[in-house]
């Protein structure tokens, strides 16, 4: 496989013996994948073959939402909630109709998340996964609704949530109607928990603003992917406001749990196995719980 | 004062002589009794929080502080709080709740602080632990914002049983200029962005995230303190009447239900 690898990369790799200086090496850059949070260049081959991860320092990419359902549910067991439900332009912004236009069809998505139900080693859950290549996954109308939904269907399925979150917080363009998405899905988180049931959030690349300050931060148990930015303000708003650049490390996920924040990080290759296990705990059917 | 743009009421409410959370504490209550500190940090004086009498009952009031000057600013940091202060006010929502007592919440912040230490103690999740909170907060609450309600920053304390703006306040998911910055990477474009985002009383009423709007003297509130806190009573009266008699399982199913039915879109 690696030897294939290199054949790719050569064929498309041109040496330039004309340039002034010495010899130059150009290399395609889609050939390529810089590492956001290490600053490493590998090749992109060699980080989609250990699964979007950087292979430097451990980043966990972005993922879509197809690819993390795909690596997460059961085979076939997958069955989406509220499939054709599209935003609309709530305050008249300026554009904001045909960027969305522009996106479903670039992205083949309705939504920046996906939700349904499906099966994890056989544990059943209502699942949401929001998708960062939709306008950064931001919060409108949609997203706030369909997570909400999904909360809703939990209380009355008596079903545990898992949602993988990711975005830029909540969506401008909806002006105020998207804040308020950060009450309502927080209020449906709090009748779902106070049903006694179970919630588990996996803080993904990228998770910031109104989400952080909403669902994402409400979780029972709160897992993050190794290395993945997650904060509240944007990092070039603060370090506007201390004049200072800040370290690397700052809102990544081993940050936020030094701080108290995340329950555990992991890795991508255990996180199934380790979403069923809280499942499983969980599981009141499935466990014989204590006569509390 | 029906013809004001967004704009203009930005200028109104960021006029040095905008009379402040203290202003309002002084004339609508009586006995008003300070607290201190969240339990956990330490005490943030971007929110002021304590109880007081209302018509003679006892109350909780939570406000954000805008100073008066840049000495009062520094103190209270711009109203811009810091995940202690929305501890704090959620603790003494607590209480509140305990001794049924009604919580009253006044609201004046550009938005949550943005910064290193607000970050470390977890910003986001004390704005996310307030709507949760809040929403199932078993004692009435109502919201008034009286200047400008900046974001996540207000929400931490704007999830409530109604919410009332005061005639010249707006409330938005972005400032003006840090919309201005995004879309058209020129916060010279502020005036623009304030226009177009529907952040005025009366937009937000259209929209239905605000209840009422608090009539304000021509010019502003600073031109007549006394009439607009003679209209703050007379709203307040009203609204803690109306909520305080609804039985409790009612109250919070209203309360869902305001925040459950915001959102547009199609399917």
């Amino acid at each position: 496989m690696m030897e294939d690898l290199f054949k790719v990369v050569k064929s498309r790799v041109k040496i330039d013996n004309n340039s002034p200086k010495k010899r130059k090496v150009n290399i395609p850059s889609d050939l390529l994948f810089k590492c956001p949070r290490c600053q490493t260049t590998i090749f992109k081959d060699e980080f989609e073959l250990a699964g979007r991860i950087c292979t430097n320092c451990g980043y966990h990419a972005r993922l879509t939402a197809l690819q993390r359902l795909e690596i997460t549910a059961d085979k076939s067991t997958f069955v989406e909630y509220d499939k054709g439900m599209t935003s609309v332009n709530p305050i008249d912004f300026p554009d904001y109709s045909e960027k969305v236009r522009s996106l479903s069809e670039n992205t083949g998505l309705n939504e920046a998340i996906i939700t349904g139900e499906c099966e994890i080693r056989g544990e059943r859950c209502i699942i949401g996964v929001m998708d960062s290549h939709f306008m950064m996954a931001s919060m409108g109308s949609v997203v706030g609704e369909k997570i909400t939904r999904a909360f809703e269907k939990a209380t009355k399925k008596k079903l545990p949530v898992i949602l993988f979150t990711a975005s830029g917080g909540a969506r401008m363009q909806e002006g105020i109607v998207s804040l308020m998405q950060m009450a309502k899905t927080s209020g449906a988180v709090a009748l779902h928990g106070e049903a006694g049931l179970f919630y588990c959030t996996v803080l993904t690349d990228p998770t910031t603003g109104g989400v952080t300050a909403s669902f994402a931060s409400l979780g029972d148990i709160i897992i993050a992917e190794p290395k993945v930015l997650v904060g509240f303000a944007g990092r070039r708003v603060i370090e506007g406001t201390i004049k200072q650049r800040l370290p690397d490390e700052f809102q990544s996920a081993e940050f936020l749990q030094e701080h108290g924040f995340v329950d555990m990080i992991v890795k991508r290759n255990r996180m199934r196995h380790v979403l069923y296990r809280l499942l499983r705990f969980h599981n009141k059917e499935a466990v014989t719980t204590w006569q509390i | 004062m029906a013809n004001l743009t967004a704009w203009d009421r930005l200028q109104i409410i960021h006029n040095a002589k905008r009379p402040n959370s203290f202003d309002y504490i002084s004339k609508v209550f009586e006995h008003y009794y300070e607290m201190h500190g969240d339990r956990l940090y330490s005490d943030d004086s971007a929110i002021t929080a304590g109880i007081a009498t209302f018509q003679k009952l006892p109350v909780t009031v939570i406000a954000t502080v805008r100073g008066k000057n840049i000495e009062q600013n520094k103190n209270a940091n711009f109203a811009m709080a810091h995940p202690e202060g929305y501890r704090k006010a959620l603790r003494l929502a607590k209480q509140a709740e305990k001794f049924k007592r009604p919580v009253i919440c006044l609201i004046d912040t550009p938005g949550a602080y943005c910064g290193v230490q607000a970050e470390e103690r977890g910003q986001g999740e004390a704005i996310a632990k307030n709507l949760m909170e809040f929403m199932r907060l078993k004692t009435p609450i109502i919201s008034i914002i009286t200047g400008e309600g900046g974001s996540g920053g207000a929400l931490g304390l704007g999830v409530c049983d109604e919410l009332a703006m005061l005639e010249n306040s707006v409330y938005s998911v972005i400032s003006p200029r840090g919309a201005a910055n995004i879309l058209w990477r020129d916060p010279a474009m502020e005036k623009k962005a304030a226009n177009i985002m529907k952040i005025t009383a009366e937009d937000l009423i259209e929209l239905g995230v605000a209840d009422k709007i608090i009539q304000e003297p021509t010019g502003g509130a600073h031109n007549d303190l006394n009439m607009v806190c003679e209209n703050i009573v007379e709203y307040l009266f009203e609204a803690l009447k109306r909520n305080c008699k609804k039985d409790l399982a009612n109250l919070l199913e209203n309360r869902y239900n305001k925040f459950r039915k915001i959102g547009m879109f199609l399917e």
